[in-house]
């Protein structure tokens, strides 16, 4: 017994000893590095005024994910315009959605960072323990739901009117199911869509309902499949699924989920494909249309500014068309029907004017019915309870009591392969 | 030709020092292999790592927590490993005893005074863990099942059962998350020691590592499971059991794991996910094998794997390098680890020469 505390002893002496040497080596790291970037930093800080401020981001993933990678190019697409050099900004990549998160954020609180962002949905609650923490840094998270409930000076939620861009894809979709009826290349009489989606979730309902509605804006008579994963990454299932749907009589799929698996089932199957996060023309030139995404940067530099000047972020922010946070991608010429481009241009106009709403109630049914209201679950408690009235003025007001999508409507004309998820 | 022969055993001053210069050439070759593929300074690399392993007071305590986690699993599977019961079951028997805190938290939250909360938890979780560890070693004792195969089948078992229940209480709805359970009351959450988040799940393993030595050197359960494991019909003749020694000892190990579910879902991430055991039940087994099922020696082989993970992660975040790059670091070290175990093992000649070649 007396032998195994003292070894036990003499390792914990170990470690304290190590520790010094370790510090030491950690400082000349640090010192070897800023002095190879010094240059950068100069060159950078003429650029913008926000230069000498320090920011974190913490991922879910890595850059091989389609979803991260699209944060991760915004982040630092926002850092370098705002003037912030590369050894101001911290990127942690490969976070799990738990204890991780808060370590990680805790971790760049202490390496001196001002605001401090997250990408993925589960890591929201660690964030707000975080944000408890350390109330002098601002903690904005992306795609979550709490902040206006939470009540925190320093804890801050976005996400984009994505909405609408899935609107616009879907007009694209429309276009070329159009192209396909007049051509008498449909596999049935009425065209019929595909959708592979992550979890039943409103920010999934949202997303493949509002593009329906836009390729329904087109070809009245349309009807989509949907089938889930189980999973936001899942390259395997999302394959099956689009294959599965294909094999069900779709002509033409899109897909909420964050690998290749959806897209490249289409090119293999010759299926026209609708994408998300970025295009994916390069893996796909003979079937992918267009695709929408979130622009991620605007909300960065909105957000370091602010942090920067001392000024309120606000507790939910929504990026729209015009603050360029909502995107569609170039139209491969290849696949997409003619005049896509000129259409989708055309009808962007409307949604930002106003004339269309993505949700017009004149616009879908549920179970045969129009609506006149409907009280969404905008607060998130476990119980599910709907506390908000979204339809006014006859249409449902999406991401406008909180950022994140609220829409979890089961519209007619949709039909779901399987809900388990 | 070369003559490979089994050594004596060699004296513990220079098996270390082979071992040593294993770990230097180890260093070495990653050295190289930074300068070739990245450009980098293999020595601000090397600076950067231990920076994410011990940079700061929190980090440090995070490499501790860590090391706990990591350590109490690689516990829990060395009485089964001792009796040559491949347990590969740790992942599953984790997650299940994590289920068990989870869903304590979430059913009683409300209802129970948080002790009373807590105190089930301890008892559900490592109930959990033991019995889905029980289920192979009671096939195994009756009737030979491979437990190799059993143990990682029950693996995908329990990742499946999570996930069901993740369904049921997930928030909000269609979300496929938990999310931080009871995090304004914290009922069911294990206390904190002082402003020392992780300081009790590090005493917690603290103890049991010492009460593990003990059981497995110095008590009669400890010595009729390294019989089993020698012979087990040497056990039997002996008079052992042999039954009632596996399903006893698969029992422990798996309240054990049980017990380190508990320490995940209670003690720190207070939710529960498919991926919360990150493959510590696996990793586990290459801490025990490294520290040959010595608990003393697998504190030490624990430490390093964490600082490995750690120091991969801090590299990708100081140069931007994919995290990947730190783990084919961590596999090259290993291999030089893992493989000088064969030159104190065995002496290798060049017969025609006469020319020793080996340990440096």
């Amino acid at each position: 017994m007396k032998s195994i505390t003292e070894s036990n002893l003499t390792r914990r002496n170990f470690v304290a000893a190590g520790m010094s040497s370790a510090a030491a080596l950690a400082l000349a790291a640090c010192g070897s590095n800023s002095a190879a970037e010094g240059g950068n930093d100069a060159a950078a800080g003429d650029a913008g005024d926000a230069g000498d401020i320090k920011v974190g981001l913490i991922c879910l993933h890595d850059e091989n994910s389609t979803y991260d990678l699209n944060f991760l190019n915004a982040f630092k697409e926002a850092c370098s315009s705002l003037g912030i050099a590369e050894e101001n900004y911290m990127i942690k990549t490969n976070i799990p959605e738990g204890q991780e998160c808060y370590d990680a954020a805790a971790e760049l609180a202490d390496a001196g960072c001002k605001v401090i962002f997250a990408d993925s949905f589960g890591h929201e609650d660690f964030m707000i323990q975080a944000a408890k923490e350390f109330p002098e840094v601002q903690f904005c998270h992306a795609t979550g739901t709490k902040a206006h409930t939470e009540n925190l000076e320093n804890y801050h939620n976005a996400f984009a009117s994505i909405y609408e861009g899935r609107f616009l894809a879907g007009v694209a979709a429309g276009l070329k199911l159009q192209e396909l009826k007049d051509a008498g290349k449909l596999k049935a009489d009425t065209p019929k869509m595909g959708y592979v989606g992550a979890f039943t979730y409103a920010e999934v309902i949202s997303g493949y309902t509002s593009f329906f509605l836009g390729a329904k804006s087109i070809v009245p008579d349309v009807t989509m499949d949907v089938t889930f994963t189980g999973s936001w990454y899942d390259e395997t299932a999302e394959k099956e699924g689009a294959t599965n749907l294909i094999n069900k009589g779709a002509d033409l799929i899109s897909q909420h989920a964050d690998s290749m698996g959806a897209p490249t089932a289409c090119e293999n199957a010759g299926i026209p494909n609708v994408s998300y996060n970025g295009s994916t023309v390069d893996a796909c030139p003979n079937t992918f249309i267009v695709s929408s995404r979130i622009n991620w940067a605007p909300y960065y530099e909105y957000a370091i500014t602010a942090t920067k000047d001392g000024t309120a972020i606000d507790a939910d922010w929504t990026g729209t068309l015009a603050t360029s946070s909502v995107e569609l991608t170039e139209v491969n010429e290849n696949a997409a029907a003619a005049g896509t481009a000129d259409k989708i241009a055309e009808v962007k106009a409307q949604l930002e004017s106003g004339e269309v709403h993505v949700f017009d109630t004149a616009s879908f049914t549920v179970d045969g019915k129009a609506l006149d209201s409907y009280m969404a679950d905008v607060d998130t408690d476990a119980a599910y309870e709907p506390d908000t009235e979204a339809i006014i003025d006859g249409y449902f007001h999406e991401s406008e009591f909180r950022s994140a999508p609220y829409f979890d409507l089961r519209i007619d004309g949709i039909n779901l392969l399987d809900e388990q998820y | 030709m070369i003559h490979i022969s089994k050594r004596k055993e060699l004296p513990l001053g220079q098996a270390l020092a082979i071992r040593l210069g294993a770990i230097v050439l180890a260093l070495v070759v990653c050295g190289a292999i930074t300068t070739l593929f990245t450009g980098l300074n293999p020595i601000s690399v090397y600076g950067a790592m231990i920076n994410g392993a011990f940079g700061s007071q929190r980090k440090i305590w995070i490499l501790l927590q860590e090391t706990a986690i990591l350590l109490c699993v690689s516990l829990a599977l060395t009485p089964a490993f001792r009796m040559k019961f491949w347990n590969l079951g740790g992942e599953g028997q984790i997650l299940i005893g994590g289920l068990a805190s989870a869903a304590c938290m979430i059913l009683f939250g409300n209802t129970l005074p948080n002790g009373v909360v807590i105190l089930l938890e301890i008892v559900c979780a490592i109930a959990a863990g033991a019995i889905w560890a029980f289920i192979p070693a009671f096939f195994k004792a009756r009737w030979n099942t491979n437990e190799t195969l059993f143990t990682l089948m029950m693996n995908y078992v329990a990742t499946q059962i999570v996930a069901y229940f993740i369904i049921v209480w997930e928030v909000p709805k269609g979300s496929g998350q938990i999310g931080i359970i009871n995090q304004s009351t914290e009922v069911g959450w294990l206390p904190q020691i002082g402003t020392y988040k992780y300081l009790l799940n590090i005493v917690l393993v603290a103890l049991l590592t010492v009460l593990m030595y003990t059981y497995l050197n110095y008590s009669k359960h400890g010595y009729e499971i390294s019989v089993v494991g020698e012979s087990a019909n040497t056990a039997r003749y002996a008079g052992i059991k042999v039954d009632r020694v596996i399903m006893r000892t698969l029992l422990l190990s798996g309240a054990i794991c049980g017990f380190a579910g508990l320490l995940l879902v209670g003690g720190t991430n207070h939710t529960i996910t498919t991926t919360i055991s990150g493959g510590r039940g696996f990793t586990a087994v290459m801490v025990a094998w490294l520290a040959k099922f010595n608990p003393a020696v697998m504190t030490a082989s624990s430490l390093l794997l964490v600082f490995m993970g750690r120091g991969a992660g801090e590299i990708s975040t100081t140069y931007g390098l994919n995290q990947s790059f730190g783990d084919i670091l961590t596999g090259i070290i290993l291999f030089f680890i893992i493989g000088v175990e064969f030159f104190i093992t065995y002496r290798v000649r060049f017969e025609k020469k006469e020319k020793e070649a080996t340990n440096d």
